[in-house]
């Protein structure tokens, strides 16, 4: 299956600064994308390359397996981080000319307005003047105009932002359900939380550089540090004792005879090596590997990549 | 080139449907035909009346100030002191006292006593009615006769004609100064004011964060376009309901409500006139004679020497195309700030070359053909505002067309640049741009 979207070796700077050095990335259809990275690190760049807002000094972005050009603005949707509207215009207004802009018929875009207004059961803001309505609310019709020419690609920065977890919840809804219905979905966010609940591949970039990309599940299985957490009844040295070198007690917390330990394999040391050796000292209750979240890599990789850098120019 | 359309369309109707476009609309022929009728309505409200009193101590005044509708003179031999108590109530309110000393004297002087100021127009005609008399009175008793120093002096009138093609062709001087300054002052203020209508909607749009939604579905440089050509529209739209709505007030104001008082006031001036030419310029008004509203007319009868379909045709032209250059400028000046308060040292420089015009103007008029009136009026910066004021004194077809083709072209060239400077701008939030950095957008890649 070609690719919706693949990124070639795209280097941009500033005057002052690299933006991008040499990233390439490739987004799968039907899939959530994310694209994460910390402020600066060159996402925005990138996400504006990919919606031909400004371009790359070198290297290319084929959209299913085209170059890039601007007859394929209609079939992407942005919703940029910094986002607004034209606050003296009325609802109704701005997004027939927020659709038309994007390609759309004036019947067909006011067809399908007519059906999303009434999805979000806002029917009833037509009229009103952008400046009437709470930031939520304008975000609501700013996700409308984003998605209401069905694009094939729909790139979200930091889509949840100012939303109510209630109206959150929703929006979310509607991003599992564009994806299912076909559309490719660029995510680009801060919120690990909502990377692990929706994200079926990510890239991480920092400092211009993409540090590491995959699917969610491989990602996290790659930095599993085969630790796992341990609630045992029973005489937590007996237990320790019982381990001896077999494995690492990272952290232990203590309920009366309840302990719960946080252990690390040593060596080519099995879980099942481990549970034999304590299971005569005491009386397992649970056990469970712990899988590193995407909060936990994202710190750790971004952080392992300052460190290095630090180092290798101490030793330059 | 639909979309470019559609930014047209709303950028335009957003304009015109606003409160403050109908209330500019509105009023902007009103403060017109303000200026035009307020001071006619002043001229026709100002004539109270005045009692003056003369202490004539000579005797050789007496019964010899004609009266005016305004200016009743009496004569009395009061005490100064007296007369000045009775100023306050009447009946008299100005006492003008002309010592002895005024008929024999060299250098003494009428005096003119007031309790409300009578106004220019009334101590002129008083001084220049006592010069008039003294002067006769000084001849008579020298035995001059006034008629003979009259013939002896007679008026020479310059009549300059300018030849074309071995004809004689009609020219007038005040007139072609009126209609370029006119013309210029016109394009002047509407490039400033359409120009900074587009500076404060780039900044509308850039501070309500919606700019970047917009350009993800066209090229800035297309929101650019499509913004100042709007607003372009919007301000053929207003210019044309200003000259409807002008014409229209001032001439039906003028026609019912002041009807009346306008003859009265021509009358009234003829009597006046006729008055003082019968009394005491009998013999001499001729050299004296300014007679205003015969000159207008004449100016106007000058009106066929213009040609008004060139001047029409070129101050579209120069409008719009100034404009268009002004507005990219503008434009740009929004892009590259956060707020409007911000804009002041990037407008700097693209007043200077708009005032700077105006200045070579003012020597334009004086010398239609010298090297800064050429030079000015073909580089394009300067050239609506400069070329407009001497196009009426007549411009080699050459020079016309170069003007043209230059400020095009630097409207092209401005665009250009304003649009690289825009595409960059929109997208700098929170960052109060330098003038170095803003030199550093110009070569980003697009």
């Amino acid at each position: 299956m070609t690719p919706i979207l693949e990124v070639k070796n795209i280097r941009k700077h500033y005057a002052n600064h690299v933006a991008l050095n040499d990233v390439s990335l490739i987004v799968e259809p039907q899939k959530i994308f994310g694209l994460l990275g910390p402020n600066g690190a060159g996402k925005t760049s990138l996400i504006r390359i990919i919606n031909q807002i400004t371009g790359p000094d070198s290297g290319e972005v084929l959209f299913n397996g085209e170059r890039l050009s601007p007859k394929h603005v209609d079939f992407i949707g942005y919703l940029p981080e910094e986002r607004g509207l034209y606050k003296k215009m009325s609802v109704g207004e701005q997004v027939m000319y927020l659709a038309q802009l994007k390609g759309l018929k004036k019947n067909d875009a006011k067809a399908k307005l007519t059906e999303w207004f009434k999805k979000f059961e806002i029917e009833n803001w037509w009229d009103k003047k952008i400046e009437e309505l709470s930031k939520g609310m304008q975000q609501k019709i700013q996700f409308i105009v984003t998605v209401l020419h069905e694009p094939q690609l729909l790139i979200l920065d930091e889509p949840f932002s100012g939303f109510d977890p209630i109206n959150a919840q929703l929006i979310k809804r509607e991003i599992l359900e564009l994806r299912d219905k076909g559309a490719t979905i660029i995510f680009s966010t801060h919120n690990m939380g909502s990377v692990e609940e929706l994200c079926d591949n990510i890239a991480l970039i920092n400092k211009a550089e993409k540090l590491l990309d995959g699917t969610v599940k491989d990602i996290r299985k790659t930095y599993k540090s085969s630790t796992y957490h341990i609630t045992f009844r029973g005489n937590l040295i007996g237990f320790t004792n019982a381990i001896w070198a077999g494995a690492e007690i990272l952290d232990k917390k203590s309920e009366e005879d309840v302990h719960t330990v946080t252990v690390k394999m040593m060596r080519q040391n099995k879980p099942n090596d481990l549970l034999q050796a304590v299971l005569s000292h005491a009386e397992i209750l649970s056990f469970n590997e712990i899988i590193p979240s995407m909060n936990d890599i994202f710190i750790s990789v971004v952080e392992n990549k300052q460190a290095l850098n630090t180092q290798s120019s101490f030793t330059e | 080139m639909n979309k470019l359309l559609l930014i047209i369309q709303r950028e335009y109707f957003s304009r015109v449907k606003k409160k403050s476009f109908l209330l500019m609309t509105i009023l902007g022929p009103l403060l017109m035909a303000g200026v035009m009728i307020v001071p006619v309505w002043l001229g026709l409200r100002d004539k109270t009346d005045h009692q003056v009193l003369v202490l004539d101590r000579s005797g050789a005044f007496v019964d010899k100030i004609p009266n005016t509708k305004e200016l009743k003179f009496f004569y009395g031999s009061d005490q100064l002191a007296n007369a000045k108590k009775k100023l306050a109530d009447g009946p008299y309110d100005l006492v003008l006292e002309l010592h002895y000393d005024l008929i024999n004297g060299e250098k003494a002087t009428p005096y003119l006593y007031y309790d409300k100021d009578p106004g220019m127009s009334a101590k002129q005609y008083i001084s220049n009615t006592l010069e008039n008399i003294l002067f006769d009175y000084r001849l008579q008793g020298d035995s001059i006769d006034r008629v003979k120093i009259d013939k002896a002096r007679r008026p020479v009138t310059l009549i300059a004609t300018k030849v074309e093609d071995g004809k004689d062709k009609k020219v007038n001087t005040e007139l072609n100064m009126l209609v370029g300054f006119a013309c210029a002052i016109a394009i002047y203020f509407m490039i400033f004011l359409y120009g900074s209508q587009v500076m404060r909607g780039v900044i509308e749009e850039k501070t309500n964060r919606i700019v970047e939604i917009i350009v993800s579905s066209v090229k800035p440089f297309q929101l650019m376009l499509g913004k100042i050509i709007g607003v372009a529209l919007v301000g053929l739209t207003q210019f044309v309901l200003w000259v409807v709505l002008t014409l229209i007030i001032s001439t039906t104001v003028t026609s019912t409500l002041f009807k009346d008082q306008i003859s009265d006031k021509v009358k009234q001036n003829g009597q006046v006139e006729q008055v003082m030419k019968n009394d005491i310029l009998a013999n001499s008004d001729k050299m004296q004679k300014v007679d205003t509203p015969n000159e207008v007319i004449n100016m106007f009868n000058y009106a066929e020497t213009l040609n008004i379909p060139l001047i029409i045709g070129c101050f579209a032209f120069y409008f719009l195309i100034g404009y268009l250059l002004y507005a990219a400028l503008f434009a740009s000046v929004g892009s590259a700030v956060d707020s409007e308060a911000d804009t002041q040292q990037f407008i700097l420089p693209i007043t200077v070359p708009m005032v700077f015009g105006f200045i070579i103007a003012q020597t334009v008029v004086t010398n239609p053909n010298s090297g800064i009136a050429q030079f000015f009026s073909i580089f394009p910066l300067t050239s609506p505002i400069v070329m407009m004021v001497r196009l009426p004194f007549g411009v080699p077809l050459w020079e016309l067309i170069t003007s043209m083709i230059l400020l095009v072209a630097g409207f092209l060239f401005f665009t250009w640049l304003a649009g690289k400077i825009y595409r960059t701008g929109i997208l700098m939030y929170g960052k109060k741009a330098s003038w170095k950095e803003i030199g550093k957008w110009l070569f980003y890649k697009a």
